[in-house]
């Protein structure tokens, strides 16, 4: 219970919990989440059962796109995703890292045919030890996914 | 006996199964030793060359020629209206491949095949795009491999030069992992193996060592495969100091295996010793001209559901 005392309840929005401490700020910017005009309610660095510190984010009247829940996925795939109405949670679910990727990063190599025609960007997603990596369809090339998200 | 390359794109070497390696290659063999064949007479194929490449394309139009077929198509960018009025590679192809039974493209951008596939109502042949792929030349290497060793397992392959840049070396290597050969690299280290490449080899298993002179690799390769180390890649006095390392000159070949040939993609400038032509252990020439009849292999199993007898 300690949490909520430290984070403001919201009625209606997501809260995305259990993100690995320092990845909340990435997460952030990422969704560019402060750029828009919701109420948003942050912690860092709280105390968590799976990790020893969590951050969480907290967005009032808003649902997460497919687009979004992509990104979420890559940069915190342990986080999990909590959708509230009237104060309860509705609906929860866990990040799944997708095998491929489509229509949502362009692709980082500046020669590929990809980025001057009509079809959508389209990376598989290969995990290998600790790193996540994107290889684009068109040009093979596979990039690290902070390269690709442009983060 | 129908084939499992009929109609299929050909974008890049590792779309390709051991099996399909191994039918286009019995192919080209076939082709190479036949008299005569008609095996894309009625065919109109459009070779669309966005850049130029003078060998590939003439080794394709040859192909295409040899075996009854008719060539339409494009030299260079500069030479066709394409893209300048602003179209897009995805409608060209759409319209082109509405002429033609199969399209060959060769395009500076990397994708440019896969892409033209998606829009062609026809088979694409990646004639390289870009830093990409050219299967082509892979086909072409495995097949000259193959010829000279009659057989592609269980060999030592040495690759030496540029094996950071050289895309055939890459394509080739991954190709020859599926045939359980060792290899040995020896290059600059700026230029080494890039890692992803070495990524690859270890998750299949692929015993492959990093060697520092010729010494080390002449007595046990069975194929010494050479590239060109660029000049532009290094300052004047560097490059003669690296250059020197890489050259393979007739001094070089001490105790090699009867066998042992040597192959380069061609143009050479000076990596391999003129004089190291006439030893028995060059086949670049050989390997150059195996392009025609690789190229003739892709095609007629492209366009034909069942091989043609010679
Ligand atoms: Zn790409």
């Amino acid at each position: 219970m300690a949490n909520k005392l430290m984070v403001e309840a919201i009625r209606t929005g997501t809260v995305i919990d259990h993100i690995p401490s320092g990845q909340g700020i990435k997460i952030l910017k990422q969704l560019h989440l402060i750029e828009g005009k919701q109420k948003i309610t942050v912690g860092f660095n709280l105390p968590s059962k799976n990790f020893s510190f969590k951050d969480l984010i907290k967005v009032e009247n808003r649902l997460f796109s497919e687009h979004e829940a992509y990104q979420l996925a890559l940069f915190a795939p342990s986080a999990t995703i909590n959708v509230i109405e009237d104060y309860k949670v509705i609906d929860k679910f866990k990040m799944v890292i997708p095998d491929a990727i489509e229509g949502i990063f362009s692709c980082p190599n500046s020669n590929c045919i990809s980025l001057t025609e009509p079809v959508k960007s389209y990376f598989s997603v290969k995990q290998t030890n600790n790193a996540i990596f994107l290889k684009c369809k068109y040009c093979e090339k596979s990039f690290n996914k902070e390269i690709v998200a442009g983060v | 006996m129908s084939n499992p390359l009929f109609q299929q794109h050909i974008i890049s070497i590792s779309d390709l199964t051991r099996a399909q390696l191994e039918l286009i290659i019995t192919t080209a063999e076939q082709l190479k030793h036949a008299a005569k064949h008609d095996a894309l007479k009625n065919k109109v194929i459009a070779s669309c060359f966005f850049e130029p490449s003078t060998r590939t394309r003439l080794s394709f139009e040859t192909a295409i020629q040899r075996l009854g077929g008719t060539v339409i198509g494009f030299d260079s960018g500069t030479n066709t209206s394409l893209g300048k009025k602003g179209e897009t590679l995805s409608d060209s192809i759409r319209i082109i491949s509405s002429y033609a039974d199969a399209v060959i493209i060769r395009h500076p951008k990397e994708g440019a095949a896969r892409l033209a596939s998606e829009f062609s109502s026809v088979p694409i042949i990646n004639g390289g795009d870009g830093s990409n792929q050219h299967p082509t030349q892979t086909l072409l290497d495995l097949f000259s491999i193959y010829e000279c060793q009659q057989r592609l397992d269980n060999l030592n392959i040495a690759f030496v030069g540029d094996l950071k840049y050289g895309r055939t070396v890459h394509s080739l290597a991954q190709a020859l992992s599926l045939f359980n050969c060792q290899f040995q690299f020896l290059s600059p280290s700026a230029l080494a193996m890039p890692d992803y490449i070495l990524a690859e080899l270890n998750e299949r298993h692929v015993n492959f060592q990093t060697c520092n002179n010729f010494e080390e690799i002449i007595p046990q390769a069975d194929i010494i495969y050479m590239t060109r180390v660029q000049k532009e890649r290094f300052d004047e006095t560097e490059y003669q100091h690296i250059a020197a390392k890489y050259i393979l000159g007739k001094a070089q070949l001490t105790n090699p295996k009867s066998n042992m040939k040597i192959l380069h993609p061609l143009p050479r400038v000076d990596e391999i010793d003129v004089a190291v032509d006439e030893t028995r252990y060059a086949y670049y020439f050989e390997q150059a001209k195996n392009g025609v009849y690789a190229r003739e292999a892709l095609l007629s199993l492209v366009l034909n559901q069942s091989l043609v007898k010679g």
